[in-house]
């Protein structure tokens, strides 16, 4: 090993100039000595046979800091984490730890050297029990009372309640996700990953996650913070590195920086707002659900409870709620998916009048109801089916079918005809929906399902997963669609997004429905506090949610 | 390190998906070459009495096509219920049960002249196939039971119910006590299409069946809702397909055409009713649904693929002492062998090196 | 009129062959895995004792080589569905068409051989115990071994570690790969024990409980195995009790035929067939329940992420 000069205060852009991704250069000329990161990526790089999803990668995180990843919906964020997390592994580039370089070969891996990560998606078994959970976790022979114990220490000292002899299954989403941050703990991590963690949230439910957080950090603990949502970023995190399309554009520290600065680094450009047109006056009421009352399927659903709405033509009513309260439930209800059973009212659902609640949902589409269910695939789409095929999935009642027999040559054109008008990226009719980028085929669903000129309008979670732009235009979609007259009922998690398009709105909760109210005559908070309110109640062996102080 | 993996491959390639029979085939034989010479014989010659002398003469060509005839038929059936995720595996007791229908009704009107006869018996096989296979439909969808086990179930209790009647009520009263019916009256059997051969006018039959399940799967509405049942419940859901409507077509058609092969078969080749109607064609029709890729025109190939089979079998038997089983043996390895042959379909091959994280890295691990 | 202790010894020894073959399953499917295959790998287990056993003149060497063989083609099997990612449904009936084949093709010489075979224990002054002499100490000794396997399946899958990872793994194999657990290395334990759980259950027909080898001799207890472990919901202790319920119900048609019933052989044959298809019946009807204990992922290939 050769010796160098000490370069003090060295920038780390110098340090990535000499690194060499790939090369066969001695690594000791690059590894600048007393650099005090705790972590430090230099050059990453993973392609995939589709998409370069990270490309030359530099990123340092120090001891204690709270260091965000931000970019939207495809820029890269999650196979980066998965890379560091050894799950991933990268092809080019080099990742330190503490100064030395270090190969992640796999999670266990990851785990000895002391990183931790919580999934977006958990990573739970719903049949067994949290410690049974967090015990299948854990490398080396550690027995079931150990954990147990453990569990309930941890749990206390950072002000995650959880009882470790609970069944998955009856867990709230934000127990789950606590069960997840409980497991990573256990390890007595240096660095913890947290993946977009708020979105199963309520608004009171991430300020105590954020109160957690800190106190992980004061200890010393590294957190690497990965999210799309710029508000939460400028609050909690001390550093951010901006990723777009693969590549780093932008180191800051967020609170220094305006939401406009950060969404420039993000997207290249400013946030886009649907354009709505001068709102019309508002029609009949098209969809009115009354004291719909729908037992659970099993042991793992949530019924849902005298569930009452009202949607005009002409207006965009948003059902607010965190995961897991009803929504599938309520969905599956309107869009005539789950037979409602011989012992529901007909006319606990209407559609423009007709009773409609013992209806298939074929019957329902007859009458004018439209639906983009939250599964692009395997639900709204089949995945190895051609967007020709899976146009006539829904639409085949508009003069593609004869006889019994398929009209293909009118079945490519109303495709390709869908396609154009919806700007979808896609090889043409015959290109098989999993070709598609999440994006283009959600922007192909909702307009397949809007060229069928509906008059009542369904979409569970219309913008999840999908890149800034692309959510952009679905919700535009929408919006137009309201402007024409029909009745727009969205589904969705994201409250920000409730906010930009909805004209009223209400919150399931526990699979009940608050009242529905004007979305200018509400706020974050309020509705924050109305999602959170069934999850307390719930979990009767812990102290509310919306109780804790921030 | 040299590593092999396996990379899901963005699309589906077509040309894997036509030549992976190919493949298999070939590895077959190949296998087939290997299981000979390991039992002491000349691996060439036993290839060519296995494959080749079948058919080398006109009557053998007819016995090729007198045996692809009911593998057609019953594939046929079964495919369309597989692309549905209807897993009939009782046809051989669909079979069945078309023979005794049909078959029955030869029985009770063995002086008939009439040219009725024939179609009637026809139709019956097909009701006796569609009653068997409504079993495990019914107890499907009423009853969420698994049709694999049902079915199969039913192909032993099928089998004991011929026995009971060749034993017992429709025994040949002239025949010597043989459990075997009577031989069927002349306007029972049907006419030989191709002289010197056993070719009979069932093979039109098939040949339309395979037509129709072209038509069905392709272009027909209804087969498209049963293409998306089998490749997504939850989109088939969504799109408000009724999937016991799906799983009842699935089992009706498939019974259907297997009882239709059984009648054709008792009126056909065989004359009569015997304990035994078939060589497990119920069953090795399934291996010809999944060669031929569960695709109409892919089954017409594959049948004759799996009818060489059986007369390699029995001719293996008389020239080179094998037991009959070794067709058995043939038809599950080829099977197995486009099973395996069939991933490259879906993923892609990579034989390279770990990817290197950085020089170097590897010392300091 | 033969004695209860009689009747219990008899209905344990017919059931035993599909507590051995329904019990490997069980494990396989509890790992996510479903091997249709079970037929074919039993009658493979059974030419190949049969074979070992007349060939080497014993009986346990034959046993040990049925296991083996049962073993070996499960390994095929896995091989195809966890390695290559085939299709499970479509592997495991090639499994069962190839092993019926096979063993029809190997057996073919050994048809009307004969052996001493496994006979049931005959220990001095024990045996002869009133009451439950003949059921502790008389039993075929396979049958001990089938129950010390319900007791080792039991034990590992709800008191270990190991089972709580196959468990774990038949319920969400993409957590189970994401917390660090080897999916498709359980798998292949998993199905392995299966393919010698099918293998033992065929010696056992071919060595003591009938000791002969005729084609196709299981005669679809491969199947009934398959149908016993929905009917037990994948819990271990119901897959004894239906499986020694199938084995009385065997029992019950073979005394019939011999004491002279008035309905016909077919008929009396008939019965197991059309009990396992009630039976079937009755438990899937409860779909809630179904859904409950049956391991999520049960038939779905993993692909784990490059």
């Amino acid at each position: 090993m050769r010796s160098r000069p000490r370069r003090h205060h060295e920038s780390l852009r110098a340090a990535q100039q000499r690194a060499v991704p790939g090369g066969g250069h001695n690594d000791a000329m690059i590894a600048p000595p007393g650099d005090p990161a705790r972590l430090s990526l230099a050059g990453i790089t993973k392609a995939y046979p589709t998409v370069v999803a990270n490309d030359g990668i530099d990123l340092a995180v120090a001891p204690g800091e709270i260091h965000a990843v931000l970019g939207e919906n495809g820029a890269g964020k999650s196979t980066l984490m998965k890379i560091i997390y050894g799950v991933v592994r990268p092809d080019a580039g080099v990742i330190r730890w503490n100064g030395a370089p270090v190969a992640i070969a796999s999670p266990a891996r990851a785990r000895a050297l002391g990183i931790a990560m919580v999934f977006q998606h958990f990573s739970l078994f719903d049949t067994l029990t949290v410690a049974e959970n967090i015990l299948l976790a854990q490398d080396g022979t550690h027995t079931h009372a150990d954990v147990s114990a453990r569990v309930r220490e941890i749990s206390h000292r950072y002000g995650l309640p959880l009882d470790p002899q609970r069944p998955v299954h009856t867990l709230s989403v934000a127990e789950r996700q606590r069960v997840e941050i409980i497991r990573s703990l256990l390890q007595d991590p240096a660095l913890l990953i947290m993946d977009e963690p708020t979105s199963v949230l309520t608004p009171q439910a991430v300020t105590n996650l954020f109160a957690t957080l800190r106190t992980l950090a004061a200890e010393g603990c590294s957190i690497l913070y990965i999210s799309h949502k710029l508000d939460e970023i400028r609050a909690l995190c001390d550093r951010a590195t901006v990723l777009r399309g693969g590549h780093v554009t932008g180191e800051c520290v967020p609170r220094d920086e305006t939401p406009a600065s950060l969404a420039r680094m993000m997207i290249g450009g400013d946030l886009p707002h649907p354009h709505h047109r001068k709102a019309r006056a508002q029609g009949a009421a098209r969809l009115v659900v009354d004291r719909l009352t729908v037992p659970a399927a099993d042991a793992f659903g949530t019924s849902l409870a005298d569930i009452s709405l009202s949607v005009a033509a002409g207006e965009i009513l948003g059902i607010a709620g965190i995961s897991g309260n009803g929504q599938r439930e309520l969905v599956a209800a309107l869009s005539g998916e789950e037979p409602l059973g011989a012992a529901a009212r007909a006319d606990a659902i209407t559609i423009d009048g007709t009773p409609a609640a013992r209806l298939p949902a074929r019957a329902r589409r007859a009458l004018g109801l439209a639906f983009v269910p939250e599964e692009r695939l395997p639900r709204g789409a089949v995945a190895e089916m051609s967007l020709a095929e899976n146009t006539l999935l829904t639409a085949h009642g508009q003069r593609l079918v004869r006889a019994g027999f398929v009209r293909e040559r009118a079945l490519a054109a109303f495709t390709a005809a869908t396609i154009a008008r919806f700007g979808v990226r896609a090889a043409g009719p015959e290109a098989t929906a999993q070709s598609l980028s999440g994006g283009n085929l959600q922007k192909f669903i909702v307009g397949r399902e809007i060229r069928q000129r509906p008059n009542v309008f369904i979409a569970a979670q219309p913008t999840w997963g999908l890149d800034v732009a692309a959510a952009a235009d679905v919700r535009q979609a929408l919006v137009d669609l309201r402007d024409e007259g029909v009745a727009v009922l969205v589904v969705s998690d994201d409250l920000d997004e409730l906010f930009e398009i909805c004209d009223s709105i209400a919150v399931i909760a526990g699979g009940r429905l608050s009242a529905q109210r004007a979305a200018r005559d509400t706020d974050a908070a309020a509705i924050g506090l109305l999602m959170g309110g069934a999850q307390g109640a719930a979990s009767a062996s812990l102290p509310q949610d919306a109780a804790r102080p921030a | 390190m040299i590593l092999v993996r396996l990379e899901a491959r963005p699309t589906p390639s077509r040309v894997a998906a036509y030549a992976s029979p190919f493949i298999a085939a070939g590895a077959t034989i190949f296998i087939g070459g290997a299981l000979f010479a390991a039992l002491g014989m000349d691996p060439v010659e036993a290839l060519y009495v296995f494959f080749v002398k079948p058919v080398a003469t006109r009557y053998g060509i007819g016995e090729l096509l007198l045996k692809a005839g009911p593998l057609m038929l019953c594939a046929v059936g079964l495919a369309a219920g597989y692309r549905a995720n209807v897993w009939n595996i009782g046809a051989e007791g669909q079979l069945t049960m078309g023979a005794i229908f049909g078959g029955g009704l030869a029985l009770a009107f063995p002086q008939s002249n009439s040219p009725f006869l024939l179609p009637a018996m026809i139709a019956a096989g097909a009701i006796g196939g569609m009653a068997w296979a409504a079993i495990p439909a019914w107890l499907r969808t009423r009853f969420n039971a698994n049709e694999i086990l049902v079915s199969l179930m039913l192909v032993y209790v099928a089998s004991y119910m011929l026995s009971l009647l060749v034993n017992g009520a429709w025994r040949d009263p002239e025949g010597f006590n043989f459990p075997q019916s009577r031989m069927f009256g002349a306007a029972a059997m049907l006419p030989i299409l191709v002289p010197d051969t056993r070719i009979h006018a069932g093979f039109l039959l098939a040949l339309a069946a395979i037509g129709a399940g072209w038509l069905f799967m392709r272009k027909s509405h209804a087969g498209f809702e049963m293409r998306v049942a089998g490749l997504s419940a939850d989109a088939a859901r969504y799109a408000g397909i009724s999937v016991p409507r799906t799983v009842w077509t699935g089992l009706l058609v498939g019974g259907g055409c297997a009882g239709v092969a059984g009648v054709l078969e008792a009126a056909g080749p065989i004359g009569q009713l015997l304990p035994t109607m078939s060589p497990g064609y119920g069953f090795a029709a399934i291996v010809v649904a999944f060669v031929g890729r569960l695709n109409p025109l892919g089954i017409l190939g594959a049948s004759l693929l799996m009818s060489l089979l059986y007369l390699g079998g029995e001719s293996a038997q008389i020239a080179l002492k094998l037991p009959s089983a070794v067709t058995g043996i043939f038809q599950g390895a080829f099977l197995f062998l486009l099973l395996a042959a069939d991933v490259f379909i879906r993923y892609r091959v990579r034989i390279g090196r770990t990817p290197a994280i950085a020089p170097g890295i590897a010392a300091a691990e | 009129m033969a004695s209860l202790q009689d009747i219990i010894v008899l209905t344990l020894a017919a059931g035993t062959p599909l507590v051995m073959a329904a019990l490997g399953e069980l494990v396989v499917e509890k790992a996510g895995v479903l091997n249709l295959g079970v037929e074919g790998m039993m009658l493979v287990g059974a030419v190949v004792a049969f074979i070992v056993a007349a060939d080497t003149r014993s009986a346990w060497l034959g046993v040990a080589a049925g296991i083996a063989a049962g073993a070996a083609l499960s390994f095929v099997f896995a091989v195809l569905t966890l390695s290559l990612l085939a299709n499970q449904v479509a592997a495991g009936l090639a499994l069962a068409l190839f092993g019926v084949g096979l063993s029809a093709f190997v057996g073919k010489s050994y048809v009307n051989a004969v052996i001493a075979g496994l006979p049931p224990l005959a220990i001095p002054v024990l045996s002869d115990l009133p009451l439950v002499g003949r059921l502790v100490f008389g039993e075929n000794p396979l049958v001990y071994v089938s129950l010390l396997l319900f007791a080792g399946v039991h034990w590992f899958l709800y008191r270990t570690r190991a089972g709580l990872t196959l468990r774990a793994v038949g319920e969400a194999p993409d957590s189970a790969h994401a917390i660090g657990l080897s999916v498709v290395r359980v798998r292949y334990a998993a199905v392995l024990f299966g393919g010698a759980c099918a293998g033992l259950a065929g010696a056992f027909l071919a060595v003591a409980y009938t000791p002969m080898w005729a084609e196709g001799m299981s005669a679809g207890r491969g199947w009934i195995a398959l149908a016993l472990v929905v009917f037990a919901t994948w819990k271990p202790w119901r897959v004894l009790l239906g499986a020694y319920l199938f084995g009385g119900v065997t029992l019950a048609s073979f005394q019939a035929q011999a004491g002279g019933l008035a309905l016909p052989s077919q008929v009396l044959s008939m019965l197991p067939y059309v009990a396992t298809i009630v039976v079937l019946a009755l438990i899937s009807r409860d779909a809630a329940a179904i859904r409950r204990n049956a391991p999520a992922s049960l038939g779905k290939p993993f692909h784990p992420d490059a």
